[in-house]
This record gives C-alpha cells, sequence and structure tokens, in this order.
C-alpha cells in the first residue's frame, strides 16, 4: 500500500502555484473570448474548463504512479509517441493549411504537444544511466540525437515550426545540463561556425532566405506578423502600471490582436491589468521553474532529476518565447503559454508536466 | 577507478543546477526590463495609439496581367475604379453621415444602409466597400465634401477592360468574385473573400500568371479616420502579361464572317498549333461580369437556345460527318484494302443485310476512286471501305487523330468527344456493337463525336506532312518589366499513321475538293491561292426519316450541321481553318467563309518573319503553276 511519506511529502506548494496560474489563464481567456461577437467563441471558456478539470485529472494519475514505472515504460511510450505523429500525417485534419490535429471522435488532439513529454521521458533515461562528470561524447550523444530529430522532422512537416523548435530546445536544454565534453563541444560549435555561412550563401534559394529573413525580423512583414506584433505592442503598452481593468481591453475587444484567446493572450492580459499584473504573472512563473529545479536538485535519482529538469525546461522556454514574441523580442511563431492560452492538448501537457514535478517531489526520500 | 571519480553524485547536480538557475534568471530580467520599457516608459504613447485605434492596414490591389495579341496589339487592360468605402467605427454619427452621402451621390439611403447590413459581421475598422465604379463626377463631389463625410474614402482599384466588347469573349474568359468553394483550393491561397479571380477561358486557366501579389500600407489615421502617416509600404506586384498566339484584326474578320450564324471557328497554324482565331457564336460581353450584371440579363444569357456562354469551339460536340472521311481514307489504304488504283460503283445506296444505306447523291457517283470518293464526297465509297475495316480498326486510326481524347489546349473544361468501338457500346448502352454501325462510323456519323479544335487539330496534322501538334494559345509570358517567364514552344502529340505515299494521296483528294469542278467546295476557291478542304454535313437526326423530305420543309432545328475543314496553299500551308455552323445544310454553304479567311490571312501576311521574301514569291509562283504533283 502507500508509503505514508507519499503523504507527508506531498508538493503542496506546487499545487498551489498551478491553480494560481491556471485560475488567472482561465479569468484571461474568459475576457478574451467574450469580446469577441462570435457566440462560437464564447463555448471556448467551457471547453477549456473542461479541459482543465481532464487536465487536473491526468495530473493526479500522474504523481500516483512511481516515475521508476515511467522510465521502465520510456521507450514503450515513445514508440507510442511517434505512432501518433505518424498517424497525424496519415490520417490528420487540415486547420488553416496545417495537418496537426487527429479528431478522436467530438475531441480532437495535438499529438505534437504530447510528444514533448515524450522525448523528456526518453532522454531522461537515456542520459540518466550514462551520465558522467566527464560529459557526453559526440558518439553517445548520437542515440539521443536521433531520437529528438525523429519527431522534430515529422513535426516540421506538419507543418508546426514552433512546436518543433520546441522539442529541440528542451532536447538541448537536457543535453547541456548532463553535460557534452568540452572538446566535443568546441567541435560542435566550430562546424556550425563553418556550415552556417556554407548553407546561406550556396544552399538556400532567394525566397527560402526571405523567409528566414521575415522570420527573424518580423517587421520585414508589416501587413502580417509586423502588423500583429505592433498591435501586440499597443495592447501591452496601453495598458501602462495598473491596466485599463478587467474585460476592458479596447485593442482585445476591436479584434486587433490576432489569436487573441491562444497565443496572444498574454496582450489581453497586460492590457487589462497593466505591469502590476505582469510582473506578477512573470513572477509566478520564476516561482514555478525555481520549484521545479528545486525539486530536480532534491531528488534523489538522477532519472527523476534529469526528468525535472526537462519539464521545468519546457515550461521556461514556452514562457520566454511567448511573452518574447508578443512583445516583439522574439520572432513571430505560434508557442502557446503554459496554464494560460487556450488549447486542450496544451492544458493536458502541461498537467502532466506538474504531475511528474509532484511525482518526483513526492518519492524524493526513496533513494536517500 | 576512473569510473568512481566520474560517478555523478548530489554536489555536481547542484553545480549544474546553479548554472541553469543563472540563465533563467537573466532570461526573466529581460523579459521584465522589455515590460517595464513597454508599459512604463512608453506606456503613455502606446495608450495614446490604442484609444484612437489608428494603426491600421490598407490593401493595395494589385494590377491583373494584360492581354495582347500575337503582334502586340492590347486585347485586355485594366482601367481604375473609384470604391467608395466606410469605416464604421469612423464614421459617427453613422446615420447623419449616410443622409448627408446619399445627398452627394443622388443615391437612396436604404441603398446605402442595406450594403452595410449585409456586412454587419465584418471586423469594425476594416473598410466595407459601400459603392463600387462610381465614376469621376461622383468621385469629385466626395473629394469636396470629405470634411463632412467621416469614416468615408475612396480607393482605387485596377478593373478588368475587354477592350473589343464581345471579341474573342470565350478565348478571353471572364473574372468573378471568388466564392467559398474555391477559397479552398490551394491554387488560391493568397486570396480573400471579395477578391476578382479568373472563372473561364484564360483569365482562369491562367490564373496563375495574371494575378498579381496584393500589397499594402500601414497607415496611421486620426480621428475622423483619415489618413495622417504611411508607415510602411509593400509594393503590390502587378500579374504577368500574356500575349496570345491570335491575330486580333483576323480574330474581327471571322467574327464578322459569323455573325450571322450559331456556331464555331478554329484558325490553327497547323506547324505551330498556335490558334490565330477562335471563334464561337453568338457571343456576350464580358465587360458586363465585370461591373455586375442585372437578374434579366443573367437570366436571357443563359436562358439562350444558342448557348451564348459555351465555347464551341471547345466545349461543344457534333457528328464529324464526312470530315471524317480523309480519316477512313488513310485507315484503307494503310491497311491495303483499297490502292489509289481501287474502283467501286456507286449507284446511289448501299444494301447491307436488311437495310438500305443512302449516299447523299441520290442516282449514285458511277465509277469511284479513292480522289473522287474524297473530292465529291460519295458515301457508299466509304460504306464499303468501314465494312472491310471493322470499328475497331477505324477507332485506332480515330484516335491517333487525336480524337477521342482532349487537346489540351490550355484552356478549361474542354470536352472530350467520342471514338466509338465495341468496347465503349457495352459500357454504354451494354449492347453488342452491330454490323450497320460501323458503316454510319466510317462516313462520320453514328455514335461519332467531335469538337472544333479535334478537327482542327486533325486537318493540321495532314497540313504538317501527318506531325500532330498540340493547339496553344498563349505565345509567351512575360514579366512587366519584359523579362520572359515562359515562352511557349511547339509540342509535338504524336505522328498520325500515314505514309508518304498515302498522305500524298489524301491531300491530293483534298485539293480536288476545292479545285476541281466537281468537288463538294468548288464554288468557294480563291484566284490566286490554292486551298484543300473537306467538306461535312452532320445529321442532325437519322436521315432514315428525312429520306422523302427536302430541306424547305425541315424545321430550322432539324437541319444538319455543316461542316468545312480547309488548310491552304495547299503546299506549304500556313494556315488551317476548321468552321462548324449550326444547322447551316451543307458544308459547302459554309466553305466560302473558311477561304475567305485563308484569303485575308495569307495576302496580308506579305512581311516574311525569317526568311528572305524572294524565296516565299517563288514558292508562291510555283504553286500557281503546278498544284502537287512534286
Amino acid at each position: 500500500m502507500f508509503d505514508r511519506r507519499l503523504v507527508q511529502c506531498f508538493d503542496w506548494s506546487l499545487l498551489g502555484l498551478t491553480l494560481l496560474i491556471s485560475g488567472v489563464g482561465l479569468l484571461t481567456l474568459y475576457s478574451a473570448v467574450t469580446a469577441d461577437t462570435g457566440t462560437l467563441q464564447k463555448t471556448l471558456f467551457t471547453r477549456q474548463l473542461i479541459w482543465f478539470g481532464l487536465g487536473l485529472g491526468v495530473m493526479i494519475f500522474t504523481f500516483l504512479l512511481s516515475f521508476k514505472l515511467l522510465e521502465h515504460w520510456a521507450n514503450f511510450i515513445y514508440v507510442g509517441g511517434i505512432g501518433l505523429l505518424l498517424c497525424v500525417m496519415l490520417f490528420g485534419k487540415y486547420v488553416g493549411g496545417s495537418k496537426r490535429w487527429l479528431a478522436l471522435g467530438p475531441i480532437s488532439i495535438q499529438p505534437s504537444e504530447i510528444i514533448k513529454i515524450v522525448v523528456i521521458l526518453v532522454l531522461a533515461r537515456y542520459f540518466s544511466r550514462l551520465v558522467t562528470t566527464r560529459g557526453f561524447s559526440l558518439k553517445e550523444l548520437f542515440t539521443p540525437f536521433v531520437l529528438t530529430m525523429i519527431p522534430f522532422i515529422l513535426i516540421v512537416r506538419q507543418p508546426d515550426l514552433g512546436t518543433a523548435l520546441l522539442v529541440a530546445l528542451i532536447a538541448g536544454s537536457m543535453t547541456l545540463f548532463v553535460k557534452i565534453e568540452r572538446r566535443s563541444i568546441g567541435y560542435l560549435i566550430l562546424n556550425a561556425a563553418l556550415a552556417i555561412p556554407l548553407v546561406w550563401f550556396f544552399f538556400l534559394k532567394g525566397y527560402q532566405k526571405q523567409r528566414i529573413l521575415t522570420f527573424l525580423n518580423p517587421d520585414r512583414d508589416p501587413l502580417g506578423a509586423g502588423y500583429h506584433i505592433i498591435q501586440s505592442k499597443i495592447a501591452i503598452g496601453s495598458g501602462m502600471l495598473t491596466g485599463k481593468g478587467y474585460l476592458k481591453g479596447t485593442q482585445n475587444a476591436l479584434s486587433f490582436l490576432p489569436e487573441q484567446h491562444t497565443d496572444f493572450i498574454f496582450s489581453v492580459f497586460a492590457e487589462e491589468w497593466g505591469l502590476l499584473g505582469t510582473i506578477m504573472v512573470l513572477l509566478i512563473y520564476l516561482m514555478i521553474i525555481t520549484w521545479g529545479l528545486n525539486i530536480a536538485h532534491r531528488s534523489r535519482d538522477p532519472f527523476g532529476t534529469i526528468m525535472s529538469v526537462g519539464v521545468t525546461a519546457m515550461i521556461f522556454w514556452q514562457v520566454f518565447i511567448n511573452i518574447g514574441m508578443v512583445m516583439g523580442l522574439m520572432p513571430v511563431v505560434g508557442v502557446p503559454l503554459p496554464f494560460i492560452s487556450y488549447g486542450g492538448s496544451s492544458a493536458i501537457t502541461m498537467m502532466t508536466g506538474i504531475g511528474i514535478l509532484m511525482n518526483v517531489s513526492m518519492r524524493r526520500f526513496l533513494f536517500e | 577507478m576512473a569510473t568512481y571519480l566520474d560517478t555523478v553524485d548530489s554536489d555536481w547536480f547542484r553545480q549544474r543546477l546553479t548554472g541553469v538557475m543563472l540563465c533563467v534568471c537573466a532570461a526573466f530580467v529581460a523579459l521584465i526590463v522589455r515590460l517595464v520599457y513597454l508599459q512604463a516608459i512608453e506606456g503613455e504613447e502606446y495608450r495614446r495609439l490604442s484609444a484612437s485605434n489608428s494603426i491600421r492596414l490598407q490593401s493595395v490591389d494589385a494590377p491583373r496581367g494584360l492581354v495582347y495579341d500575337r503582334n502586340g496589339k492590347m486585347i485586355v487592360d485594366n482601367r481604375p475604379s473609384f470604391d467608395l468605402k466606410i469605416i464604421v467605427k469612423d464614421a459617427k454619427p453613422l446615420d447623419r453621415t449616410i443622409r448627408r452621402l446619399s445627398g452627394i451621390l443622388d443615391v437612396a439611403p436604404e441603398v446605402l444602409m442595406n450594403r452595410l447590413s449585409q456586412k454587419k459581421y465584418q471586423v469594425a475598422y476594416k473598410p466595407i466597400v459601400l459603392l463600387s465604379d462610381i465614376g469621376r463626377d461622383k468621385l469629385a463631389a466626395v473629394e469636396v465634401y470629405k470634411y463632412e463625410l467621416p469614416g468615408i474614402s475612396v480607393g482605387i482599384s485596377p478593373r478588368r477592360h475587354y477592350i473589343d466588347k464581345q471579341s474573342a469573349a470565350h478565348l478571353l474568359g471572364y473574372l468573378g468574385e471568388i466564392n467559398a468553394d474555391e477559397l479552398k483550393l490551394p491554387q488560391y491561397a493568397n486570396c480573400n473573400v471579395g477578391d476578382y479571380i479568373g472563372k473561364f477561358g484564360v483569365e482562369k486557366s491562367l490564373e496563375k500568371w495574371l494575378r498579381g501579389t496584393q500589397g499594402g500600407r500601414q497607415v496611421e489615421v486620426n480621428a475622423t479616420g483619415q489618413v495622417v502617416r504611411v508607415l510602411k509600404t509593400v509594393d503590390a506586384l502587378p500579374g504577368h502579361n500574356l500575349f496570345l498566339t491570335i491575330d486580333r484584326d483576323l480574330q474581327k474578320k471571322a467574327e464578322t464572317l459569323m455573325a450571322d450564324h450559331t456556331g464555331a471557328i478554329v484558325v490553327m497554324d497547323p506547324r505551330t498549333g498556335e490558334i490565330l482565331a477562335m471563334v464561337s457564336n453568338p457571343s456576350f460581353d464580358q465587360n458586363a461580369f465585370i461591373t455586375g450584371m442585372s437578374h434579366g440579363e443573367w437570366n436571357t444569357l443563359i436562358s439562350n437556345p444558342n448557348r451564348p456562354l459555351e465555347n464551341k469551339a471547345i466545349q461543344a460536340e457534333y457528328p464529324p460527318a464526312s470530315t471524317y472521311k480523309f480519316i477512313t481514307a488513310i485507315a484503307g489504304l494503310e491497311e491495303k484494302i483499297v490502292t489509289p488504283d481501287t474502283e467501286i460503283q456507286c449507284p446511289g445506296y448501299y444494301k447491307f443485310g436488311n437495310r438500305t444505306y443512302r449516299c447523299w447523291k441520290k442516282y449514285g457517283h458511277g465509277k469511284v476512286n479513292i480522289h473522287k470518293a474524297l473530292a465529291e464526297s460519295c458515301d457508299v465509297y466509304f460504306y464499303l471501305l468501314g465494312q472491310e475495316l471493322g470499328i475497331e480498326r477505324l477507332a485506332w486510326y480515330a484516335k491517333n487523330f487525336g480524337l477521342g481524347s482532349p487537346t489540351r489546349i490550355q484552356l478549361d473544361q474542354e470536352d472530350t468527344g467520342i471514338v466509338p468501338n465495341a468496347a465503349w457500346k457495352r459500357k454504354r448502352f451494354g449492347t453488342p456493337w452491330q454490323q450497320g454501325e460501323t458503316l454510319s462510323t466510317a462516313i462520320g456519323q453514328g455514335f461519332n463525336l467531335t469538337t472544333p479544335i479535334q478537327m482542327a487539330v486533325a486537318i493540321s496534322s495532314i497540313a504538317n506532312d501527318g506531325i500532330r501538334v498540340q493547339p496553344k494559345i498563349v505565345k509567351s509570358v512575360k514579366a512587366v518589366n519584359g523579362d520572359v517567364i515562359q515562352e511557349n514552344s511547339v509540342v509535338p502529340t504524336g505522328s498520325i499513321p500515314a505514309s508518304e505515299e498515302t498522305l500524298k494521296i489524301i491531300k491530293q483528294g483534298l485539293w480536288e475538293v476545292v479545285n476541281s469542278p466537281r468537288g463538294t467546295a468548288f464554288a468557294s476557291r480563291i484566284e490566286h491561292i490554292e486551298i484543300s478542304g473537306k467538306t461535312g454535313t452532320a445529321q442532325v437526326f437519322s436521315r432514315k426519316t428525312s429520306d422523302d423530305e427536302e430541306s424547305e420543309d425541315v424545321p430550322m432545328h432539324l437541319r444538319p450541321h455543316a461542316w468545312f475543314v480547309a488548310y491552304g496553299p495547299s503546299r506549304e500551308p500556313r494556315i488551317a481553318v476548321t468552321i462548324i455552323v449550326e444547322h447551316g445544310e451543307h458544308g459547302s454553304d459554309v466553305a466560302p467563309i473558311a477561304t475567305e479567311l485563308i484569303r485575308v490571312f495569307l495576302d496580308k501576311d506579305i512581311k516574311p518573319e525569317t526568311g528572305n521574301v524572294g524565296q516565299d514569291q517563288s514558292d508562291h509562283s510555283a504553286l500557281i503553276k503546278s498544284p502537287l504533283n512534286n
């Protein structure tokens, strides 16, 4: 039966922080969708409530199982995850020009969201078995490289550049965390320095270069991404210190913001709550990330540590890229803001991540 | 020992985690600094911009590519159209603005309000077109009262203009507003609701070249919606210009000649497949599609029994009738069923089984060889040939002339026609092939169906010494700066199964059609140009029932269709003409239209394109002396 210590060590702080940020998310989503005149938009709020409930269930399920089981099954989970991505390729439905969704009866799931957790599991398993203070050699990094590239390529082809980049960033962060040999890292940097100009000048066609430049600098697309960023900056900036008040954001209400319930939801929040609100939200995120790293530190098991770092990296990168993007610091790329953006698959993935952190946190005494 | 030292422990992880924590903190500091900058330092300015919603997007339409004829004469261009637009949120108070506007323009306010209510779900800061193409006088009025009309603006957008009303309408096609189904197609990925796209003809089939890329401007407006500053501009990229193969003057001439008839003309260069003219009559005014037509006008168009919206040159199927006989003749010669010396007796009918198949000439042609059979279009000769050949061999030859499959001209919705054989009939009707049906097929009747463009390709391949080429209507596509985007070359699609010897015999027969005193088109010959051709009279319904009726008694809609396919000059042909006139009675009646077109074209064609003049002239004089016996 349950060890009594499991209950004693339950991570109430992490649960509290998660509920707090999810609450902020639901409030903001309500404001974002009620501004729109369409009735369809309003059902989004109800749907997200249901997803949030489901997410709590998945979170509880994830922390009840010992994470040792996750380690044991990691490879099978990975194969299943890749299978789902292949299903998207074969049977997925097109929405707005890309194929990211798998329809299962009344609901649609986005396997590329879930695959982030799967990659974290499989890499944590691999790294935890071989990790030394020396760091990894290039030869040892070949397997994790392949494990990352398979889902990466499948997601790029959907196409969903944002999620693919996230998978690569998460894998990269985990690799840097477990250390790469000094010699190997030098070798990698040298190669990249040589390859990038070579590819740029000899392999890329004119229009491809244009696309990359526009991606890096949205100002080059003043009628598309560039315009969205301007409107987003107006929304955020016009919030000033204390905001325009809840449900009173004008940029949002007049549909000047694109995707105001998903990628640009932070702009809606910033317009209504001002600097006070945005700093608060950033601090909550920072606390969750710090707490995640703390859990990684306290775990006595390398798998638990590396997995926790992976989950924390996932939360960090999504927060950093999304908020950076809506403020015009980052390229315009579709990455949802954890716990706040609308999206079922994203909510479930985030809740699973929190479940994993709780799991490791609760069992920190097991391997002492 | 070494592995023991390398083993990770809690301290090592703590050290790594400290590094991670530093990176995270740095990133958050960057985000917070940016937030402070946007919300605290620049907040005032952004609050101002948000209060007036002053940064807007305006789209700039790209002009569509222009269309020229083969000689560079313009046939389709763009003219400016002034569109009255309103931005509802700026037009305050809306009621007064609309009333003022209706006074200035002399348009009932209900009309304007009606337009608005249609678009009420549109985003509040997007301009809605209230009236399009308002004309310069109204434009002036709106400009004068500009300051009393908040939220009202006039946009200039390019509008399609077809220079010669009704001319080449089917070939050029027309534009229309993109519909919901088209918006989902990948080729229209860059289009928005309300865009005009090609719906028919060249406008549709070459849409990808003609349509440019929309541009736009980021502007700052003041409280009444007037632009105070242009922040960024993305230029619209105009579409590419098309140079067609048609000759505008020849096209017009053909249309004049065809004015009183229902039917089609295809004029083609047999050597290159270039379409020099393509007429389908009756025609329609393409400009009406651009400016919009009333329900009445539209109903008149679609209920006209002569189907003006159909391009008869490629979309109408007719029995090829006697024009088909040169194919039967080639099959007979190639399969060694007849030689030029073979003679048969035509008594005016042919008995097969318990049925009598009639020749068009009631009392017969007497002794007939292959030249006479072609020249005088003797049915009995071809009944015999057909019977010997059998339907499968005949169908094989017809297919090698391109019948039964689209010619793949660069136009949409081309019909394929029918080359009947036993398998086709079993599939279509579920009944076996009857021997007698082969006889009807051999003279181009029965189940045979062809489009005028298919017959144009077939006769051209005889003129072109057996090489069949793909017909085309676009010579080149050029960018606005003159760069050649695409240059169309000759595309051979096969060679017809006829030896040089066979072709010579057929050409002689086709020459006699026009030049022998007993030839069916002798009356339409031209003094100084030798022309070869073949007439055809396509029965609209079975000849058996009309046996004893005289044509004067036959109501118009039951009269046969008249065909004439021809090329000229007979030696080294440069032009091939196919004409069909619905219910035009006899092929010989419409042949003068074709020979006149050939004459006009060749007589005008005095300046040689590449060769020297002397060569051309000597050829010409040689032709007059000895026709074909080279």
